[in-house]
């Protein structure tokens, strides 16, 4: 009898656990007892933190992109047919094609989206690089800017926590090196009272933007924006011209998460250890789609990734629990063009970032290119 | 009858306490309820002076044995 699993999403959380059960599961697999099968959206698969350079002109947009099956391994069936209607009790994923795959165990991991649209005039008011669209139009934006009021408005949810402060750092030093930043004043808006949910960044952020000159505004969420009057209001009651605001829109899950009524805003409920779905032991739910409450990033998606190829290959094999997730997460942080540097943490242990060097924006810069191998499950 | 959400965030360094309430009062309607748990004592400071700014009401601030709970409905 052969145990099946279905991953639903082909983003990195999805690949990595397709790519690392293939290895533990090796002899199960060849032996036909167990069976992979991925379904995603696309046939490419994006490096999506590669997006934070591309305004800049620092990355190529090809270089983004892989073949989806190409970073899969190749036992791995993948299937470009989204998952519309998960159906946990009847063990079910059914697709937009209308194909039915059953499943014995299931992997969620449908990621996150931005939607500019839930805010009045934010789609057409604002540039973002949250998806290669906004992020070649901020390319082009740059390009013919020539000085003004830059609002950089930050929205929750949203993923990758610190590329807010890496867009602006690297805005000041892009516009500096351009000649127009003394022609140009940039403010930085944050929805909470500092200016970074993590506090050791926020303590180091705001004495980096006090010394550029860069302005900030706390207690900031976007209520609207109005795209012909150049202005973005907070629900605090706050307005602000400008010249070219660059949002970080809110993010939501999955279309199939809130259609499958599997969780508000496209979250799915977690098991914040075991990265179970709430009342589950055969769904797991992996990246940005749980609603556990740390950062949705690529490396938190990587760590959980690596708990469940562990936990699936013990329950399959030896029928136990072989580890839990601690929270790990880590972030390389660049703090402007030349500088970088990283925090980490988990559960138990608060983040401590330390001084930028530039041997950290090199290995930033190396990881841009390590990345597949991540993806792969090697890293 | 209002609906009330549950967050539990302690121990949650980031996006934290706050960032969370923030999301999930986007995805209730007004008068339901967010709780949310936090081990940050910053926690009972930032979601008083978040909801005097923003206009949400504030029901209740307790103090449990090693976190504290807050209680926000929503009001716009």
């Amino acid at each position: 009898m052969t145990t099946n699993i279905l991953i639903v999403g082909g983003g990195l959380s999805g690949t990595i656990v397709a790519n690392g059960l293939c290895r533990r599961l090796d002899a199960e697999m060849r032996r036909g007892q167990v069976a992979i099968t991925m379904l995603g959206t696309s046939n490419t698969h994006m490096y999506q933190p590669g997006l934070l350079y591309v305004p800049f002109g620092k990355f190529r947009e090809s270089e983004l992109f892989r073949d989806q099956r190409k970073v899969l391994d190749r036992r791995v069936p993948y299937f470009v047919d989204p998952a519309v209607k998960i159906d946990a009790e009847a063990k079910a994923v059914t697709t937009k094609s209308g194909k039915t795959f059953k499943y014995d165990y299931l992997v969620i991991a449908t990621g996150s989206r931005i939607v500019p649209q839930n805010i009045p005039g934010m789609a057409e008011g604002a540039h973002w690089f949250y998806d290669l669209d906004g992020a070649r139009k901020m390319r082009d934006a740059l390009a013919e800017f020539e000085g003004g009021k830059i609002v950089v408005n930050v929205n929750a949810p949203h993923k990758c926590p610190v590329a807010p402060l890496e867009i602006t750092f690297m805005l000041y030093d892009f516009l500096t090196e351009k000649g127009v930043m003394n022609k140009t004043e940039i403010t930085y808006t944050y929805p909470i009272g500092r200016l970074h949910a993590l506090e050791p960044v926020a303590q180091w952020a705001q004495p980096e933007m006090d010394k550029l000159g860069i302005k900030y505004e706390t207690f900031f969420n976007t209520k609207e924006v109005d795209p012909a009057g150049k202005t973005i209001t907070s629900e605090e009651g706050v307005t602000l011209p400008y010249d070219m605001l660059v949002t970080i829109p809110p993010h939501m899950g999955a279309e199939v998460i809130t259609d499958s009524n599997l969780g508000a805003g496209g979250w799915v409920p977690t098991n914040k250890t075991k990265l179970t779905k709430e009342g589950s032991t055969d769904v797991f739910v992996c990246g940005d789609t749980t609603n556990i409450p740390i950062s949705k990033a690529g490396s938190t998606a990587h760590f959980e990734a690596d708990t469940i190829v562990e936990n699936l290959t013990s329950l399959i094999t030896e029928n136990r629990w072989a580890k839990d997730y601690d929270g790990k997460v880590f972030c390389f942080i660049e703090t402007g063009m030349n500088d970088g540097t990283y925090v980490w943490f988990n559960y138990t242990t608060p983040p401590n970032p330390g001084p930028p060097t530039q041997m950290i924006h090199w290995f930033k810069l190396a990881y841009n290119r390590l990345y597949w191998l991540s993806a792969k499950g090697l890293l | 009858m209002s609906e009330r959400t549950k967050i539990d965030a302690r121990g949650a360094f980031c996006p934290g306490p706050l960032m969370e309430l923030i999301a999930a009062l986007k995805l209730i309607n007004v008068g339901d309820e967010v709780e949310v748990w936090s081990t940050d004592k910053g926690t009972v400071t930032d979601v008083p002076a978040w909801c005097a700014k923003v206009g949400h009401q504030l029901v209740e601030t307790k103090e449990c044995e090693d976190y504290w709970s807050l209680v926000v409905r929503k009001a716009k």
